[in-house]
């Protein structure tokens, strides 16, 4: 797993728990090292353990923890950069949705061997999508619903975002009901960013 | 057919593929703007308005006519908003048929990054299939990207200059440092079930080889010379180069002077085995100082036991070449196999007895 992935679960762990929590879930996940570096990569079994090892540390369940990290993906003022690049995807929240089969494609412009889940978003009647997600790691699902839960407060949107039941072993699948596009006024994106 | 009619009755369509035109008539007024170009111009409706007055051509060549800008059909054009001279953008022009003008496409060439903040522009402003976006997303990105890379070679910069200072290696013939040594010798002080001897050598002619024949081959006989040691040293012993031409050695259970004297005398000799450097003969001795910590006796402390290996080296040294003295005794031992290293120099200090001194290590002959 990239260094991006692992560095940011370290960075929701430090920010919102603090050094000791991290310093915990890194013994327990058995870390031959302090710290994950961004640009490097890692073996999949240690994002693994490192999930499993924060699951237990903080004593919450598995789905918890990875919904929380999701939501501070995207809403942490440290990672405002994730939060944009994924406002690219497209102006309404229905098009984010549409666009996140790109998702992993985007990843791999910028990173080529950043490997983000592959995602397949299928829409119903009435604002329904079911999304289908594989990655090598499993907790996407869990990670994805906190971020899509963070990125309709961002678009302004009321939504349900909710676990559904997978269609097979290897991915993991949410289901999405969108229910006012314009529920709020969401925060601001600009595409050209003005820097301080 | 009427062109003009018809196109204006797709004038949606226009708008919704290309956001970004001017449709100029031959009168040289805007029939129609796209509105992602009117927002950028940002006078209003354009319609009726000079068309050249609104932009300002400037490659290949300047343009301010319909006529002239109908012949640059099919061309890249160069050209800025003439309210914004410092954004370059970029268009081509095609021209309509029965007389109905020219319709200028444009687009955010290179400056897009700048543009799309300078005019506020939104994702809503784009064509789907403009690919300005996906431009945008990677030129930020990117960005990002290349900080965390600068983040990370610092950190490795850092790291790495962490490790030499905490290295324990000389890095030219392998062997222990002087950080290393001093940490050994410390060990060796304070197991007092051991009795060990600190050997100091100092390279005789050394500066006489990198002088005529250059470093490549000084560092050859370095190399060399920690070689010699490696071979004459048990296993647990341990050498360090701890200057140009300076080593210790530190042999354990050992403290008898006849001994040493033997191993000092076999050390000398290895090294004066003339050394092949490139077709020419690198030849060289050394001196060796000795110092000697028995079980029994009260114990030195490191920089204590480095000067008594220092002051016997100095006594050595000032005798002449090829020879060892041990700390404490009263005689230098000479065992230069080679007649030329035995020769005192015209300047040598004169022969004598010797007293240790605690500066002695800085004037010291080669």
């Amino acid at each position: 797993m990239h260094g991006m992935v692992n560095r940011a679960l370290q960075g929701f762990l430090t920010t919102t728990y603090g050094d000791a929590v991290w310093a915990e879930v890194r013994r327990q996940a058995g870390l031959p090292f302090d710290d994950f570096e961004a640009m490097l990569s890692y073996p999949d079994a240690m994002t693994t353990a490192c999930f499993g090892a924060a699951a237990h540390v903080l004593g919450k369940d598995h789905a918890t923890v990875l919904e929380d990290f999701g939501i501070w993906l995207v809403t942490d003022h440290h990672l405002e950069p994730v939060r944009r690049l994924l406002r690219f995807s497209g102006a309404r929240f229905h098009d984010f949705l549409h666009a996140l089969e790109d998702l992993a494609e985007r990843g791999r412009l910028v990173l080529p061997n950043l490997d983000l889940p592959r995602i397949t978003v299928a829409q119903g009647d009435e604002g329904r999508f079911v999304i289908d997600a594989v990655w090598p790691v499993p907790g996407a699902g869990a990670i994805l619903m906190g971020c899509l839960r963070a990125m309709a407060d961002d678009y302004g949107t009321l939504a349900f975002v909710g676990l559904g039941r997978a269609a097979d072993d290897a991915s993991e699948r949410l289901e999405v009901q969108l229910f006012d596009a314009a529920f709020t006024k969401g925060r601001r994106f600009e595409l050209g960013q003005v820097r301080a | 057919m009427n062109v003009s009619k018809t196109l204006l009755q797709c004038g949606d369509a226009l708008d919704r593929l290309l956001p970004m035109h001017l449709w100029i008539g031959v009168d040289a007024k805007v029939v129609r703007a796209g509105p992602t170009l009117a927002k950028m111009v940002g006078r209003g409706d354009l319609r009726g308005q000079p068309a050249f007055g609104l932009i300002t051509i400037r490659h290949p060549a300047p343009v301010a006519g319909v006529a002239a800008l109908c012949a640059l059909s099919g061309q890249r054009l160069g050209l800025v908003l003439t309210d914004s001279p410092d954004m370059p953008l970029r268009a081509v022009a095609v021209a309509l048929p029965d007389a109905a003008g020219v319709i200028l496409d444009l687009s955010l060439g290179l400056s897009f990054a700048r543009a799309v903040a300078a005019f506020g522009l939104t994702l809503r402003d784009f064509s789907p299939c403009d690919q300005t976006i996906e431009l945008l997303y990677l030129h930020e990105a990117n960005s990002a990207t290349t900080t965390l890379s600068q983040h990370l070679t610092a950190r490795l910069q850092h790291a790495r200059l962490e490790a030499q200072t905490q290295a324990m290696t000389d890095p030219l013939t392998g062997l222990a440092n002087r950080r290393a040594m001093d940490a050994e010798i410390s060990r060796a002080l304070a197991d007092h079930a051991h009795d060990f001897a600190l050997l100091q050598i100092d390279l005789d002619l050394f500066k006489r080889v990198n002088d005529s024949l250059g470093h490549a081959a000084g560092d050859a006989v370095l190399e060399r010379v920690a070689q010699v040691l490696r071979q004459h040293l048990r296993l647990g012993d341990m050498a360090a180069r701890v200057g140009g031409d300076e080593f210790l050695v530190l042999i354990y259970d050992c403290s008898d002077d006849t001994e040493l004297g033997r191993i000092a005398t076999r050390l000398i000799a290895a090294c004066e085995v003339p050394i092949s450097y490139r077709g020419q003969l690198c030849r060289i001795s050394a001196s060796i100082g000795i110092a000697t910590v028995a079980h029994s006796t009260q114990r030195p402390d490191l920089e204590g036991l480095i000067a008594d290996a220092d002051a016997a080296l100095y006594a050595a040294k000032r005798a002449g070449r090829g020879r060892y003295a041990l700390h404490g005794g009263t005689t230098v031992v000479e065992c230069s196999a080679v007649p030329m290293m035995r020769g005192r120099r015209a300047n040598d200090p004169p022969q004598g007895g010797f007293r240790r001194r605690q500066d002695d290590r800085v004037p010291r002959p080669d």
